[in-house]
């Protein structure tokens, strides 16, 4: 049949469809996050290690012409960020959050320079898988396009939330953020667990920015992130530091930041500046109902600099 | 980069601060003693601001192409900036062309340069030329070494319209647009009279964004456009990059807009409404160095050169190209106007009347602030 417009059913469908197309990046940058975290350390220079790997991925893809060699790319100068971060903060007396400032432009200012030569070549882009070849509406079969790497971040936070319960390595690493102390009576060195953690959260949150510029919206260019990597790390503190509670809120953030423009496709045309608020109207409604005067965060890992 | 040109405000300020507080006793003194630097030389530096990446396929690579077609000429330096944001920062950018690279001549090209930002410094560097792409420059409101210059490109998507309205099937053709500020919503309804002028049940829905780029907000508009049945999609943001590439995966066809994207979707590309502002940028330019008045309010279309549209796609068929050329030679040959009474607006109010007609340079439709009947959109 020939595309027609399937009414306000498209309201539910985009923000479905724009859960799963827009939530990605949100999932790598706070899973990564939240393995940085609950290590004990805060790195807010994620959004530049976003950016810099979207960069890096397009450079990469475009260059060899294979995108999941850009993935890659974009993983190893992820995890060079983040182990720069590490090292610099094992030094004594150095402020976590003020060196993830800097590493955030540091990120954005040399992903901004060396993306120069890539912003007019097309990379070839990531698979997606058709789940909606069974449907004969092609509204339906778009939205359920769903991108390889939604079901790897899906399968990242189930695996997250079992392995900080249930191995060594998630012992490890709540131990060390929890209580140095504790953590080096135990015989580790803090110091190291959170720059290994760092890297890897560094590692996760490129992967976030190669599927903005190798698949949705699938180009590289300055403006690609507009602050997705700075809103995926508060939502860390918002889903509590939990794998699942990510990718939930993450999922949240992807389905509300679709909702203005389908609104406007169906005829709903005022207002859409207060549409477009509605994922931080969200997060604002949310915190409130879910604060307590009597307890601090639940969930916190003790060493957090912000809970210290 | 960022951080070298960072670190040239600094300089600037602090160069501006000595040579402020020196030249200002100087020129109390003998006022015309003192010349600017390049007025000392023969050469004619001129400065041009961008918003965005200057190679973004769109608005602002258009306007890098006008740069780069006065750099070829004799007895000219160009010294630009990109990604300078619509804030105080581009007034440290215009003072450091100014005090540091020497240029008389300055083009901050984007929208919201103008007020305060390029009339502040124009009121402080009264020799100084500036010319601002857009704005709306009116005689003794705003100083006499300011002006304006823009395109008709109105007729551009006029004629991108008629293009849509012969591929359209679905009879509902899409617009994503940035802000609903008058030349978008002009582009909007001209788009839409266009494809009107093929059959009159089509229909357009619009979608603004809120923003100039906004990469997957623009992603989402074009999927939720196409999602509604709209099977030409069209926009005016800064770069059509993403909305060009994710509309013609989606399988719409696609008119463009500032710059040639057919590159982007050789197949479903029918044609685009394109700026040419290097002949508009020699213009000024060879005035200058004749030493003549530059123009405060300088404007053109198709006709004049200051806008062209890219060659037509192999999708557009023989009818739809005969249309097409034909209300192409019918603008060239001047008077041409999109909007001939009578039309309504989308709330049913009459905005053209009967027998009323709009040509292109009318100043009514720089201060357009509606949408045509058959825009599916509000402009709040």
């Amino acid at each position: 049949m020939e595309a027609t417009g399937i009414g306000v059913w498209g309201v539910p469908l985009a923000i479905f469809a724009g859960a799963v197309r827009v939530s990605t990046p949100f999932i790598f940058v706070s899973l990564g996050e939240a393995i940085t975290e609950r290590s004990g350390r805060i790195n807010l220079g994620l959004e530049g290690t976003l950016v810099f790997g979207a960069m890096t991925a397009y450079g990469v893809a475009v260059m060899t012409l294979s995108p999941w060699l850009g993935v890659l790319a974009a993983m190893a100068v992820g995890a060079c960020l983040g182990l720069l971060h590490g090292f610099i903060c094992k030094f004594p007396k150095v402020n976590d959050i003020a060196i993830g400032i800097a590493m955030m432009q540091f990120g954005l200012g040399l992903a901004f320079f060396l993306g120069k030569p890539f912003i007019q070549p097309a990379a070839p882009k990531l698979p997606a898988i058709a789940f909606g070849a069974w449907s004969n509406l092609p509204q339906i079969q778009a939205a359920l396009n769903i991108n390889v790497l939604f079901l790897i971040g899906a399968a990242l936070a189930l695996l997250l939330w079992w392995a900080f319960r249930n191995t060594r390595v998630g012992l490890i690493l709540r131990v060390v953020g929890d209580s140095s102390d504790a953590a080096r009576a135990m015989g580790l060195n803090p110091d190291t667990v959170r720059l290994l953690a760092t890297a890897a959260g560094g590692a996760l949150a490129a992967i976030g920015g190669a599927y903005l510029s190798l698949y949705y919206p699938g180009s590289w260019n300055e403006g690609i992130s507009s602050g997705q990597g700075l809103m995926a790390v508060a939502l860390v503190i918002f889903a509590r530091w939990n794998p699942i509670g990510c990718f939930l809120a993450a999922l949240l953030f992807g389905g509300a930041g679709a909702l203005g423009p389908a609104l406007q496709s169906v005829g709903v045309t005022k207002g859409y500046y207060l549409f477009y608020a509605a994922p931080y109207v969200l997060t604002l409604v949310i915190m409130v109902a879910t604060s307590s005067p009597t307890r601090s965060l639940a969930g916190a890992p003790g060493a957090l600099s912000i809970t210290k | 980069m960022t951080k070298l040109l960072h670190a040239s405000h600094a300089i600037s300020r602090r160069a501006f601060l000595q040579s402020s507080a020196a030249g200002a006793a100087v020129a109390s003194l003998a006022p015309g003693l003192l010349l600017s630097p390049a007025a000392a030389q023969s050469v004619l530096t001129v400065g041009f601001i961008y918003v965005g990446p200057k190679d973004d396929y769109g608005y602002n690579q258009a306007h890098a192409e006008g740069a780069a077609a006065i750099k070829a000429l004799a007895g000219v330096t160009v010294v630009e900036e990109e990604n300078v944001p619509e804030a105080i920062d581009v007034q440290k950018t215009m003072e450091s062309m100014i005090n540091l690279d020497g240029a008389t001549l300055v083009f901050p090209t984007s929208f919201g340069y103008f007020d305060p930002h390029m009339l502040e410094m124009a009121k402080k560097y009264p020799d100084i030329q500036f010319r601002h792409c857009g704005g709306l420059w009116q005689e003794g409101k705003h100083p006499g070494n300011t002006g304006s210059y823009f395109g008709y490109i109105g007729q551009g998507q006029y004629l991108n319209g008629i293009a849509a309205g012969y591929a359209t099937k679905s009879k509902k053709i899409g617009f994503v647009a940035a802000k609903p500020i008058p030349q978008v919503l002009q582009n909007i309804n001209s788009f839409l009279l266009g494809a009107r002028s093929v059959d009159p049940a089509i229909t357009c829905q619009v979608i603004f964004t809120g923003e100039w780029s906004l990469a997957v907000k623009e992603a989402e508009a074009t999927n939720a456009l196409v999602d509604q049945g709209a099977d030409v999609i069209t926009c005016h943001v800064d770069s059509p990059k993403v909305v060009v590439e994710t509309g013609a995966d989606r399988g719409a066809f696609i008119c463009g807009y500032h710059a040639n994207q057919s590159p982007l979707a050789p197949e479903k590309y029918l044609t685009g409404a394109e700026w040419a502002w290097g002949n508009v940028y020699t213009d000024f330019v060879k005035k200058a160095q004749a030493g003549e008045k530059l123009g405060n309010f300088v404007r053109g279309g198709l006709k004049e050169g200051f806008v062209k549209m890219s060659p037509l796609g192999p999708a557009v068929a023989e009818e739809a190209r005969k249309k097409f050329e034909a209300t192409l030679a019918e603008i060239m040959a001047g008077g041409f106007s999109v909007f001939k009474g009578s039309i309504k607006d989308n709330k049913g109010k009459v905005v053209v009347a009967e027998g009323q007609s709009f040509a292109e340079d009318a100043i009514e439709l720089e201060s357009m602030d509606y949408l045509v009947e058959g825009v599916v959109g509000s402009t709040a």
